[in-house]
């Protein structure tokens, strides 16, 4: 509705509208754009990759560059796609599931959005500035440490600054979950996604900081003459090692969760049941956020910590297993006699169950601590993670962008467009990475630049070459969908897929209130309780009143357009301490706009109930 | 609430830091943040306990630390938490006056601990050569302490601020629960505090 009019105001308007805002649902708007291009640029790397192992001793690009490209293209799809498009689904959908105005503080939530894309702009910035990281995606100490030029510390100052404004992001949507519920919405009767962002939330408030610290050091030793990696002075590089993964492994059900979440509440409507073992799955979910921290030392197994700590790591992990299965039982239990209906989104789950149930299962051989020692660094590992990220994560944002798409935009995705794309993404992805299992067992390393002829890997890597362009093709399909979507299709109501959650008992898209009356929420799948006895829409908890709304501000730009400037100064000090200065510009910037903010009251404004009552009439709260 | 109660002094509830949902929203969401910068500390000092022997010469922690100038600065810090608490209860008590007096006796102790630390640092730096920069025990060292530093410091200017904001107005429901958090995050560098005093200073002297 506000977009509507911005965009009556010209462009400069609506752009400025889009820096200021600090509307959770024009959050999500911007984290899906930047995400999804980012995830394009990391596709990309990967066809680069893919072209480069087509055959053997290939020299479609060279060593360097090689190396560049992995570690690019696993660093952009892990921070740069993957986390941004989940916190789009995030910022979309979680207060309206809990029936709430905005998420608790909707300043930070934009300071969050834009020390992401600042950070992510940083590191890709590096392609243009002499080369990119290239220590691979973990940069392991030392080959970081001695990394000639600035691409390992544009690595560092990128992750930085959108880890800062991850770890943002996570400590609102926690307290957004815990003091922001609508009354009657209990802990649980919360729905699985708003769950499953609740115990993500916790593992970044805990995970990240230990990233920080990592690249703090990392940034000491190579910009500031430390020696914490440096054996020659006494340092130890396995020191790296253990912060990156004390933070590493719980990443992995950072990204994961949310969406084992979205496949739940994806199932359960689609099936016209309520999840099967609610109870159950919140537990499993409680459970894999809490197992995920002790975990960590399974990506170090041939380090020589020892067969004692090898051997808790490995039962630590294999652990993991059970309440992943309590998960994957359950889906199937909540399809099982339902009314399905295969809708794309519906397509996506269903087709993850097996994908990732592949990847859960190579991860238990890995988790094997003595048979790792065969896997370890080979292609089964490859092989494995992107089982259980394309077939979990991606698999699951498609799936969930099909499913809440109406809710952000007022457009179902075209149903056969979606089909199309589904299919050759599908089968491309079990081609691409299932056959890179036996090239790990045939003994193929990974990270490795060229393959040699007559070992027996020519037709394996020429197989995952075909799978890797199906799989461009079915992004390609998808991407028409959305312009398709957005050019042909039309309005749809509120409630495209007879839900069951709070967020379509609301227009879509959204007043940028949300809810004209907070609801009262009765039970399990709240809408579903007031339609089973036959009312049309929720109870209001209040009557018709004025609402209360937070300020839009360009401060968070400012904050981390500043921290973006600084860093190009503390890469660049190193060569010339005249650098320097755009440290103390940057950090003047942000400092300065930390401190307008604290000086300046902000108290928001009201909408009032006069307004409120002539959007009614126009048919906008229903 | 309008906005005229939320900054009318004359009505305030008994807990005006948590009598807004903004205040309660920021009380919780400051807890989880301690939570976060624990694991930072708990990161720092791991790194610490695993460098703290690779000193590379002479310059071990028996050698260097000085108990006496440890005990000190941890006496002030300490005491800096207790006024900061006698700040806060004159907050509920809604005395503007004293909370600010209180806050300013807790800034001149922040203040010379922090001169103490300095002193420290650069006493190190100058008679013993012991730098960022020599061993891997003295980049330990540095950054955990320094860290802390630049905690103490954010801290200091973070509450200056506010008292100078809000000097000429007085408590308010709007930046009562800012005050509060500041204090929170003072203690929290306190208890950090607690244990550099115990894992650097106490362990570096007997360990």
């Amino acid at each position: 509705m506000s977009t509507a009019l911005a965009q009556n105001r010209g462009l400069g308007a609506m752009i400025w509208d889009y820096l200021t805002t600090v509307d959770h649902k024009k959050i999500a708007h911007l984290y899906l754009v930047a995400g999804g291009f980012f995830f394009l640029i990391g596709g990309l790397e990967a066809m680069l990759i893919r072209i480069q192992l087509m055959k053997p001793d290939n020299d479609f690009i060279s060593a360097g560059l090689y190396n560049e490209m992995i570690t690019m293209h696993g660093t952009t799809m892990i921070f740069l796609a993957a986390m941004p498009l989940i916190f789009a689904l995030m910022n979309a959908v979680v207060p309206l599931q809990i029936g709430a105005r905005d998420v608790a503080f909707p300043f930070l939530n934009s300071l969050g959005f834009w020390l992401f894309l600042f950070g992510g702009v940083i590191l890709n910035v590096s392609w243009f500035t002499g080369g990119a990281p290239d220590a691979g995606w973990t940069n392991y100490a030392p080959l970081s440490t001695v990394s000639p030029g600035h691409g390992v510390d544009y690595y560092v100052m990128g992750l930085q600054i959108s880890g800062a404004g991850t770890l943002i992001g996570g400590i609102n949507f926690l307290v957004t979950i815990v003091n922001m519920r609508a009354p009657g919405m209990t802990y649980m009767r919360m729905p699985l996604f708003t769950w499953a962002v609740f115990v993500t939330s916790a593992l970044i408030l805990f995970a990240f900081p230990a990233l920080t610290v990592g690249l703090f050091l990392m940034m000491f030793d190579r910009m500031f003459g430390s020696v914490f990696f440096d054996t020659a002075a006494g340092g130890n590089a396995i020191i790296w090692e253990h912060l990156f993964w004390i933070f590493g492994h719980p990443e992995v059900y950072i990204l994961i969760l949310p969406l084992f979440g979205a496949f739940s509440d994806i199932f359960s409507t689609f099936s016209k049941k309520r999840l099967f073992g609610y109870s159950a799955m919140v537990f499993a979910t409680v459970l894999i956020g809490f197992l995920g921290f002790m975990v960590w030392a399974h990506h170090m197994f041939t380090v020589g910590m020892g067969p004692i700590a090898n051997s808790i790591f490995a039962v630590a992990t294999m652990a993991i297993a059970v309440p992943t299965g309590i998960k994957i039982f359950n889906w199937m239990f909540t399809m099982w006699g339902g009314n399905i209906k295969m809708t794309a989104a519906m397509l996506w789950s269903v087709a993850f169950i097996p994908s990732f149930t592949i990847g859960g299962m190579t991860g238990v051989m890995l988790a094997a601590a003595a048979a790792d020692y065969q896997y370890h660094d080979t292609y089964f590992v490859v092989g494995h993670f992107h089982y259980v990220i394309v077939g979990g994560v991606v698999f699951g944002l498609f799936a969930a962008l099909h499913y809440w798409w109406p809710k952000m935009f007022g457009k179902v995705l075209n149903e056969k467009l979606g089909k199309l794309a589904f299919w050759p993404f599908f089968i491309g992805f079990h081609l691409t990475f299932f056959i890179q299992h036996f090239l790990g067992l045939m003994g193929m390393p990974r990270r490795y630049w060229v393959f040699l002829e007559g070992q027996g890997l020519e037709a394996g890597n020429l197989i995952s070459t075909i799978g890797a362009f199906l799989m461009a093709i079915g992004t390609v399909i998808f991407l028409v969908n959305v312009v398709y979507t957005s050019v042909k299709a039309k309005k749809v109501s509120g409630d495209p897929w007879d839900g069951r959650t709070l967020e379509w008992s609301i227009p879509s898209p959204p007043p940028h209130y949300n809810f004209t009356q907070t609801p009262l929420v009765r039970g399990l799948d709240p809408l579903w309780v007031e339609k089973s006895e036959g009312k049309k829409g929720m109870t209001p908890a209040e009557p018709l009143g004025d609402i209360h709304m937070p300020n839009a501000s360009i401060l968070p730009f400012l904050i981390s357009l500043g921290l973006f400037i600084a860093g190009f100064g503390f890469i660049y000090q190193v060569d010339n301490k005249a650098w320097l200065i755009l440290v103390f510009l940057g950090m003047g910037l942000t400092l300065g706009s930390m401190l307008t903010r604290s000086l300046k009251d902000d108290l928001g404004h009201h909408i009032h109930k006069e307004e409120l009552e002539k959007d009614l009439e126009k048919g906008a709260g229903e | 609430m309008s906005h005229d109660d939320v900054l009318n002094p004359k009505q305030m509830p008994h807990d005006p830091e948590k009598a807004t949902l903004e205040g309660k929203n920021k009380f919780l969401a400051f807890w989880f943040f301690l939570g976060g910068e624990t694991v930072l500390f708990a990161s720092l000092f791991g790194t610490y306990l695993a460098l703290n022997r690779s000193t590379a010469g002479e310059n071990t922690p028996e050698n260097l630390f000085g108990l006496e100038l440890v005990f000190i600065m941890t006496m002030l810090l300490l005491t800096s938490s207790l006024t900061s608490v006698y700040a806060m209860y004159h907050m509920k008590n809604h005395d503007f006056k004293k909370m600010q007096l209180w806050l300013g006796i807790t800034v001149a102790l922040g203040l010379a601990f922090l001169g103490f630390e300095i002193y420290e640092f650069v006493h190190y730096i100058h008679e013993y050569e012991f730098t960022f920069r020599s061993s891997a025990f003295g980049s330990a060292f540095y950054t955990l302490v320094g860290f802390h530093g630049g905690h103490v410091l954010f801290g200091l200017c973070w509450i200056v601020t506010l008292m100078i904001r809000n000097s000429k107005r007085g408590l308010n429901l709007y930046n009562a629960p800012k005050f509060y958090i500041a204090s929170l995050y003072w203690h929290f560098i306190d208890v950090v505090w607690v244990f550099i005093f115990t894992v650097v200073y106490l362990m570096g002297k007997v360990g």
